[in-house]
């Protein structure tokens, strides 16, 4: 698993990315009401708005940490996003992305450095 | 991922006499009218919401503003008649132990700022908005100071909200049972010297007490101890205020709003309207008499959102999902933790603000679906007295 400075995790399974939250974002936004996940489908591009979650009240967008196209997301925490702050790392993963460059996934921090980084 | 809410506070902050308190529960402190203010603690606002519905909420609300008026010739009605210049309310009117729910005007028939006006007997007790009270002494002073002494008081401002509110204020002062709904009371706690007003901000009974601030962590600290007390950041308190469908000055309501356009007509008792014993004088009363008469060109209403996205100030109103120009906008909205769905309020053109009316507010390019509707969402538990309502 890989992490990015916005707070998001990744794990790589052949070109597929699965992308979520971390626990400390997770912590950070509280506990959240409504999540909107971009369209199967979606191409987008690194660093643009993603998905948006939204607690009571403030409304945050994810940015996408690699370029690629969308083919899976959770329907689960949209029906359920409480499920992202019991369980950000599991059952709380918000979408699948096929990358267009896989191996920009091994510049991200692995776990030891993004701990350090949220102190 | 942004979260942009939380600013770090920055040193030019005013803290308040229960900053060491709120640091010790654990609060996350942002900036807020100038002060560094807990958002929320541990908790979160989801839960500290709902806990102040079931049980008691305690909140440091020591930013707002805090005056008392004081007629130079030592009769308080000429107080209240001298700030009745201010406000299109009846002050004359209120009772001593009694507050009321007011609006400063400006010439436009605009809000200035919307405050509670308390009568301690010998003198009116003034609570504001924290974003206003500067603005507010000076055209308190500017207006007022050929008849009345103004004093900004030094004092904290806590609000303990709740169905065990009651009970929780109770074992530090017994006679605390005895108010009813907008009571007023000089009552001891700890010792200290408080002034205990029956109201709030959340649609709960509870109560909102001054009081001396080098004991504001003391009597905190004594309320927390009973279980059914939890302590709750600003985010809970806008949650549960807009759940109650009450006011957020700078949001809700500003210069260019009427009261009769905020849906506060209710606030301007029958002597200030047309033909009542002290008819007008106060500023833009003009305006604000003729729209009492005719009614206003637009409304303050509510909004269900048709689905789970919640819609936040800002947001423009259209009345179809086509439609190219807004008639509207919101001005308050977000998730109701007590109604588990997003709920929201704004401004609409009277005609098109009939309950049950569909509308659509445009959120990240989209148009959603929601429908008019009235406020408050949720049903006031005020303690409301049989005998001791003023008319």
């Amino acid at each position: 698993m890989k992490f990015t400075d916005e707070h998001e995790w990744l794990t790589l399974d052949g070109e597929v990315a699965t992308v979520g939250i971390t626990e400390y974002a997770a912590s950070q936004l509280g506990d959240l009401v409504f999540i909107e996940l971009p369209a199967i489908g979606t191409k987008l591009q690194k660093g643009a708005a993603a998905a948006v979650v939204e607690s009571v009240k403030t409304a945050s967008d994810v940015y996408a940490p690699l370029s690629g196209e969308v083919v899976e997301t959770n329907d689960a925490i949209t029906k359920d996003p409480a499920l992202v702050n019991s369980d950000p790392l599991g059952k709380g993963w918000f979408y699948k992305i096929r990358l267009e460059n896989v191996s920009a996934f091994d510049g991200f921090m692995n776990e030891d450095a993004y701990k350090k980084l949220i102190g | 991922m942004s979260d942009y809410t939380c600013l770090p506070p920055e040193k030019a902050f005013q803290r308040t006499p229960l900053y060491d308190f709120h640091r010790s529960l654990g609060a996350r402190i942002v900036p807020f009218a100038g002060y560094e203010m807990p958002i929320q603690y541990a908790t979160g606002v989801l839960k500290e919401h709902l806990h102040t519905r079931n049980a008691a909420g305690l909140f440091d609300v020591s930013h707002m503003g805090q005056f008392t008026l004081r007629a130079k010739s030592g009769d308080v009605t000429q107080a209240a008649l001298a700030l009745e210049r201010l406000v299109p309310v009846d002050l004359a009117g209120l009772t001593s132990g009694r507050q009321r729910y007011a609006l400063l005007t400006n010439e436009r028939g605009g809000i200035c700022d919307d405050l509670m006006v308390a009568h301690r007997g010998d003198h009116l007790l003034l609570v504001v908005n924290a974003a206003r009270k500067v603005a507010d002494e000076a055209h308190l002073r500017a207006h007022l100071s050929d008849v009345c002494e103004i004093e900004r008081l030094d004092c904290a401002l806590i609000a303990l909200q709740g169905p065990k509110a009651e009970a929780a204020l109770a074992r530090l002062t017994p006679a605390c049972t005895d108010m009813r709904f907008m009571d007023v009371r000089a009552l001891k706690i700890l010792d200290a010297d408080c002034v205990v007003m029956r109201s709030g901000y959340t649609g709960e009974d509870g109560f909102e007490i001054s009081l001396p601030p080098d004991r504001a962590a003391d009597i905190a600290t004594a309320l927390l101890k009973d279980p059914d007390v939890a302590p709750i950041g600003l985010g809970a308190r806008d949650s549960l205020r807009l759940e109650a469908g009450l006011c957020l000055y700078g949001s809700d309501l500003d210069e260019t709003t009427t009261p009769v356009e905020a849906s506060l007509a209710w606030a301007i008792q029958a002597a200030r309207r047309g033909n009542g014993q002290r008819e007008g004088g106060f500023p833009g009363a003009e305006i604000i008499l003729q729209q009492l008469a005719t009614g206003a060109p637009r409304c303050r209403v509510g909004f269900l959102p048709d689905g789970r996205a919640p819609i936040r100030a800002g947001a423009a109103i259209f009345t179809d999902a086509n439609a190219s120009n807004p008639v509207g906008t919101v001005t308050s909205g977000g998730f109701g933790p007590s109604l588990d769905r997003p709920v929201a309020m704004g401004y609409l053109p009277v005609a098109l603000a009939t309950p049950g009316t569909a509308a659509f507010a445009e959120v990240r390019n989209k148009r959603l679906p929601m429908t008019v509707t009235t406020l408050p969402f949720i049903t006031p538990k005020f303690k409301r007295g049989p005998s001791r309502i003023s008319s």
